[in-house]
């Protein structure tokens, strides 16, 4: 749900006009001013206020989309900002429209500057995730917590539900990883080594 | 080479950046075949100049047609880019490419040619260059040479009316200039409209038709090499030439 809000939001950021941008500029400072947990709160608690309800599975969802999508539109903002300005205008003279350009030059290498730190993103939503004990929702955490209430081994349960986290991460961070390799534009980033 | 057929033609072509006016009224007209070098100080407009032609850059005043065509009033802008080749001062390689894709993606994406085509037609003109054998590297694999050399089979291989180049050597070092200069002598020896923005005065004075002289925003004197080298008219044409003289000695 982030990366497809995120999307649209920093394709906004960097080819919207200024109203578009300052809109954007301000749905990210607050979502990325709020911890997550009060966001959480926000959602399922103080929503159906206003008439609006939530079940604690789709707040949580909710809660952690929104605020990652603030994330992740920076990732791509600065991705796209990064790809040299003279690539699209090489694109432009050659006839390309600005959509050919963006898909077919702009996008492809922007996509590999926003990699590592998308998986890192990734890998944070993932971990919040436990967050959603709190409204209730039964994820990893409460579950652990469901045993320890019948055989009581905090230790063991907590230490395991740890490695399972540990485990899917490095899961993802890894086959992500693979994908920057195998991505990676031969002599485009040889890494000096600096003694 | 020259025939009478008019491609390029520029009339009291105006574009200011701000309040600041960096071309204030430019005109000139290129034959088929013609090669022309464009001098002068920094920052007089040349590289403007070449940006407005094909509306990288939308001039304020003035108009454009590319034989005729008004590119001025034309409504399909990449229509007419295709038709004008570019190249430029930093290469403006596609850097997730190989040579031979970075060839080939305007054929492919503008003029919609299929793959088995457009990969003929771009080891042809990377062959016309000289990187038959560097077809697979990318940008970051290249020199400087090599990768304007790319550039420029970019270019070609669009098989446009006419190429503008921008400072090609500019960014290059000093040994890698000549492989540059002689595939441009190559291509105007064979034809090619070629509008060219440098430096290099040996090319200037051996290759082109004709030199303009800009400066601030004008062209102040336009003739043939021999006339500008040997008898230029305007005092701040011989100022510079002088200067250059000075600077590169002969």
């Amino acid at each position: 749900m982030g990366l497809v809000l995120a999307l649209p939001i920093s394709f906004g950021q960097v080819y919207g006009n200024r109203f578009l941008k300052a809109l954007i500029a301000g749905y990210e400072k607050v979502l990325r001013s709020i911890p997550e947990l009060v966001i959480l709160f926000l959602i399922f608690y103080g929503f159906p206020r206003v008439g609006i309800r939530f079940s604690p599975f789709a707040a949580v969802v909710i809660g952690l989309g929104f605020r990652s999508s603030a994330y992740q539109s920076q990732i791509f903002r600065g991705a796209i900002n990064s790809v040299s300005k003279s690539q699209m205008r090489a694109a432009r003279s050659l006839g390309m429209s600005n959509l050919d350009g963006f898909l077919h030059v702009v996008m492809p290498q922007a996509i590999r500057i926003a990699l590592p730190p998308w998986t890192n993103e990734f890998t944070i939503v993932l971990k919040d995730s436990s967050l959603a004990y709190a409204l209730g929702v039964t994820e990893l955490l409460r579950q652990g917590g469901y045993i320890i209430a019948t055989k009581y081994e905090p230790m063991l349960i907590y230490l395991t539900v740890a490695a399972f986290y540990f485990i899917v991460t490095i899961t993802i961070n890894k086959s992500l990883g693979g994908l920057e390799k195998k991505l990676a534009i031969p002599g485009f980033d040889v890494k000096e080594t600096v003694r | 080479m020259n025939t009478d057929r008019v491609v390029l033609r520029v009339e009291d072509l105006k574009k200011s950046f701000g309040d600041k006016e960096v071309l204030k009224g430019v005109s000139f007209t290129m034959k088929q075949g013609e090669t022309k070098v464009v001098i002068g100080p920094s920052g007089t407009g040349k590289s403007t100049l070449l940006a407005c032609i094909n509306m990288l850059v939308v001039p304020n005043d003035g108009k454009i047609w590319l034989e005729d065509e008004e590119v001025t009033l034309a409504k399909n802008l990449n229509k007419i880019r295709q038709e004008i080749g570019f190249v430029f001062q930093d290469f403006g390689l596609f850097s997730h490419l190989t040579a031979l894709k970075n060839v080939m993606l305007g054929l492919i994406k503008v003029k919609k040619m299929d793959k088995d085509a457009a990969r003929k037609l771009a080891m042809q003109e990377l062959e016309r260059v000289g990187l038959q054998n560097e077809t697979k590297l990318y940008p970051a694999q290249l020199s400087g040479g090599q990768k304007q050399r790319v550039g420029i089979a970019r270019a070609l291989a669009m098989q446009p009316k006419i190429i503008l180049f921008d400072e090609p050597t500019s960014a290059l070092d000093p040994e890698l200039i000549g492989e540059v200069l002689s595939v441009m002598k190559n291509l105007a020896l064979s034809g090619m409209t070629m509008l060219v923005v440098t430096h290099e005065m040996g090319f200037a004075r051996t290759v082109s038709d004709e030199i303009i002289f800009m400066e601030n925003g004008y062209i102040v004197e336009q003739s043939s090499p021999e006339e500008m080298f040997k008898n230029p008219k305007n005092p701040r044409t011989k100022e510079f030439l002088f200067k250059l003289n000075e600077l590169y000695g002969e």
